[in-house]
């Protein structure tokens, strides 16, 4: 399988990504699905000016990443799948598309309505809904912020 | 010297951990700036929109450079993000020691003079001053 990582992180891409997992796993792309970031050329810019040259960054709606997913799994470019919340991930796997795969919860920070239950990982209902939601789709969910952390699986995060 | 006194330009150091809170000190303690010239922003533990606010926050209404540790980093993107719209305020990555010091002690220049001088500053303040000593062979050949 060619995409190497499937993470749920609210800073999408930046270093813990690029560095803690990108060289480890030596990873050639970044693939970005967010509805928003989709639409927003600067920002996307942005997020494409920390990356290093040689390294390809696609952003994707969730729609355009369900049609592409397949293709994306089989290519043979290493890559790395970043959404910013479970809710787009879940989106993502809906209808059995994720099947058998892991995703890996790396960065879900405070905001009203979250609580922690890991420091770099709070959630609020929905995002649980949605981690859950992926666990019913065949997915196996776990927290780990960087490769060599402890892994948090989901019935712990859920508590 | 005690930074410039309250007019001239402020500072905010957004980095990972507590390497702001430790640049800010450091300076402090070499230049005697006065408080306030510098604030420190930590991205530990805070979301993009929480870091991006505060960052807002702490730049104020004045003229201000937001010095950032890494070009591919939260910190530098939440930067560019909260600060895109701000005319007045400057986003400077690779931040080190003599980059702050140079902006403690100059910060009453302009933007056009200030910013050559703090890049060239934090470059000049890299500089390899030991090598090891060369390898010796001493293998004995076959």
């Amino acid at each position: 399988m060619s995409i190497q990582l499937f993470r749920i992180d609210d800073r999408l891409i930046h270093g813990q990504v690029l560095m803690g997992w990108g060289r480890q796993l030596r990873s050639q792309r970044y693939l970005v699905v967010d509805d928003e970031l989709a639409e927003s050329d600067w920002e996307q810019e942005l997020y494409t000016l920390t990356v290093e040259d040689g390294l390809e960054v696609v952003f994707a709606t969730v729609d355009q990443a369900r049609a592409h997913l397949t293709e994306w799994m089989d290519e043979g470019v290493r890559s790395v799948l970043l959404t910013r919340d479970p809710t787009h991930m879940a989106r993502l796997a809906e209808g059995g598309l994720m099947k058998g795969s892991e995703v890996n919860v790396g960065g879900l920070h405070h905001r009203p309505g979250r609580h922690q239950v890991r420091p770099y990982i709070h959630l609020d209902a929905d995002d649980r809904d949605a981690l859950q939601h992926l666990a019913d789709e065949g997915v196996t969910v776990s927290g780990r912020d960087l490769p060599d952390a402890v892994r948090v699986p989901l019935d712990q995060m859920l508590g | 010297m005690t930074g410039g006194g309250s007019g001239g330009m402020r500072g905010v150091v957004v980095a990972h951990g507590k390497m702001a809170r430790g640049l800010v000190n450091a300076v402090g303690r070499i230049s005697g700036m006065e408080e306030g010239v510098l604030e420190p922003v930590s991205n530990q533990g805070r979301s993009p929109d929480e870091l991006k606010a505060l960052i807002l926050e702490r730049v104020g209404t004045g003229p201000c450079v937001v010095f950032t540790d890494l070009g591919a980093g939260s910190c530098t993107l939440a930067a560019r993000l909260s600060c895109r719209d701000l005319g007045r305020v400057a986003v400077v990555t690779g931040v080190n020691l003599p980059m702050l010091l140079e902006f403690v002690f100059h910060r009453d220049l302009d933007f056009d003079d200030l910013l050559p001088r703090l890049e060239e500053k934090a470059r000049a303040g890299i500089r390899i001053l030991a090598r090891p000593t060369p390898h010796v062979d001493t293998a004995v050949p076959d």
